[in-house]
């Protein structure tokens, strides 16, 4: 199983000091945080994609290559990647040339953004936004993995003999996450290619992504892919930690109160009740991320929202000390117990590799 | 045959509520109708009034909490529902509509539907036909002819008892309504109605001058 963390790239005022980052504060914060998440033993940093202030990760391989040369282990991943209004050759060449530099430590999620009018600045129709989706991926999938493509579309001039450059390091194609809050679609389409599956499960109750990742597992099962134990989910996760739970609670009370998604609306009491967020000591994070299990089976990846809101470097980084320093050892550790052989670990380059090499001896 | 699910949600801030006092009477005339008719009905009543935070809260989050999820999944799964707001600013009360506006746009489609309001006068009457009406319409829903609205001055008692249920008093109302919703539900009307076909009746005319003498 890999742990991880995921940032939303947004630029915050910290309510606590009415401080504002500068977007170049905000960029290097990103940077810092991804080699804190390496040092601290987690397993990937993932980076939203927007195109409006107040966020600034416009272009994420560019990050993500700046930090794939400064780190040694680190699977640099998106959440997500706008597979709507990127143009599907340019996802599949800057994917390809990420992948060459980070030696294979990357994998990317698609989703379709949340921002209505990134559609129009991108030329594209917000109510196509599922057709995009399948359409364009489907052309992405096919550029990772024919030298030679011959395709024509709705939403894109046609390609004649077309070969995407540089070819997927080691002709073995990025994993690929499709994430999805409310879309039966995005797990079908999901199911479908054998893909994995991520739920940002943080901000709404259990009772909906329940669904949404059974239906993934079943239809996965469907396609021949493997059981529905064996399907690839990944969750999202939100925590606030300080060894004695109510330092946590009054610490992050304010950044709760003024978050952009959910301030000024629920008391942190009840949000903490009703979603993944947890404020309070490792151990309460410990339990709360174990019981994600229960809910939804066995699962392959973790990733943790934990600079946002305005919470300043210096404290996310005691959070990222924290998180690799008592939690994930322990979610390690307890998620392994029990874990039945037949589900699968995370994805990594090294065993797609492997699995690939063997398929093709046996198919000698 | 099971229950009947009879859902009515009111708008009303006050308590004691005058919106309450009419969401009970129209339900308590469609249910006894309903009854008339030989159905059992289940009437829960759903007062926004204690859910003001749990909406305010779910237009911020984008998820209902309990109380309003529970709310929430009754008036999905009503098989008809009254609907009665105060009047506020020429139309529906904000707490009425955010309430409508955190259903599923797909709740209501073909659902029987009666909507009331009250007001401080009959001026505002019109507010059920020009914001009610069309908010429901666009909902998909189906809304029954008689829009009932009440005004402080029908519950008195010219206003509700006084003219005897006659068609035009609050109480008159009030009865057509439940029953043009009860008929949504039994297939059947449950009030006579063609009176074209029945005799003319009048009042002798010394009887109408003794009347008005007696005033």
């Amino acid at each position: 199983m890999q742990f991880g963390i995921f940032s939303v790239g947004d630029v915050t005022t910290d309510p606590t000091s009415g401080r504002t980052p500068t977007e170049h504060e905000r960029i290097k914060a990103m940077v810092a945080i991804a080699l804190k998440a390496e040092e601290v033993g987690l397993d990937v940093f993932a980076t939203g994609e927007h195109h409006n202030p107040p966020f600034v990760p416009s272009s994420p391989t560019t990050m993500l290559g700046y930090i794939a040369a400064r780190t040694e282990k680190l699977i640099l991943s998106t959440s997500t990647t706008l597979i709507t209004t990127n143009d599907p050759v340019k996802i599949a060449e800057d994917f390809a040339m990420l992948q060459h530099l980070a030696e294979g430590r990357v994998d990317v999620m698609m989703g379709r953004g949340n921002t209505g009018p990134v559609y129009p600045w991108f030329g594209k129709d917000i109510r196509q936004g599922i057709p995009l989706a399948v359409e364009n991926y489907a052309l992405l999938h096919q550029l990772w993995r024919e030298e030679d493509v011959d395709w024509q579309g709705r939403f894109r001039t046609p390609l004649q003999s077309f070969t995407s450059t540089p070819r997927p390091l080691d002709d073995t194609p990025p994993f690929v996450w499709h994430g999805s809050i409310r879309s039966p679609e995005i797990a079908e389409q999901a199911a479908y290619y054998g893909d994995g599956f991520f739920a940002n499960n943080i901000f709404w109750p259990k009772e909906h992504f329940q669904k949404l990742i059974n239906l993934y597992r079943e239809r996965y099962a469907h396609y021949g892919h493997g059981t529905p134990e064996q399907a690839i989910v990944g969750l999202g996760g939100q925590v606030f930690m300080r060894k004695n739970s109510q330092d946590a609670v009054r610490e992050f009370r304010p950044y709760f109160d003024n978050a952009p998604v959910y301030g000024h609306g629920p008391s942190l009491e009840e949000f903490t009740e009703q979603t993944p967020l947890t404020v309070g000591s490792p151990q309460e994070v410990i339990e709360k991320t174990l019981a994600f299990r229960d809910t939804f089976g066995d699962y392959q990846r973790q990733l943790f929202l934990m600079d946002h809101a305005g919470l300043p470097l210096k404290t996310v980084l005691e959070q990222l000390d924290l998180l690799g320093e008592e939690v994930v050892p322990v979610l390690r550790a307890e998620f392994a117990r029990n874990r039945p052989a037949e589900v699968p670990d995370g994805p990594t380059h090294a065993a797609r590799v492997a699995a690939r090499e063997a398929e093709e001896v046996a198919s000698k | 045959m099971s229950a009947l699910k009879l859902v009515v949600v009111a708008a009303g801030l006050g308590v004691p509520s005058s919106t309450r006092l009419l969401a009970d009477r129209l339900a308590g005339a469609t249910a006894r109708d309903l009854r008339g008719a030989g159905r059992e009905v289940d009437v829960r009543v759903v007062e926004l009034r204690g859910l003001a935070r749990d909406i305010a809260d779910n237009l911020v989050t984008g998820f209902p909490p309990p109380a309003l999820r529970d709310a929430v999944r009754a008036v999905e799964e009503a098989d008809a529902l009254i609907a009665v707001t105060p009047i506020f600013s020429a139309s529906y009360s904000g707490l009425f509509k955010s309430f409508v506006d955190v259903l599923d746009k797909d709740a209501l489609t073909g659902k029987p539907v009666l909507i009331a309001a009250t007001g401080g006068t009959a001026r505002h009457s019109l507010a059920l036909e020009h914001a009610m009406r069309p908010l429901f319409s666009y909902l998909r829903a189906a809304v029954v002819p008689t829009a009932v609205f009440a005004a402080s001055e029908d519950w008195g008692a010219n206003g509700a008892d006084g003219t005897g249920g006659a068609d035009g008093s609050l109480a008159g109302r009030i009865a057509r309504a439940a029953g043009e919703l009860a008929e949504r539900l039994t297939g059947r009307p449950t009030a006579p109605r063609a009176r074209a076909a029945e005799p003319e009746q009048v009042v002798p005319f010394a009887q109408q001058l003794a009347a008005l003498r007696a005033r």
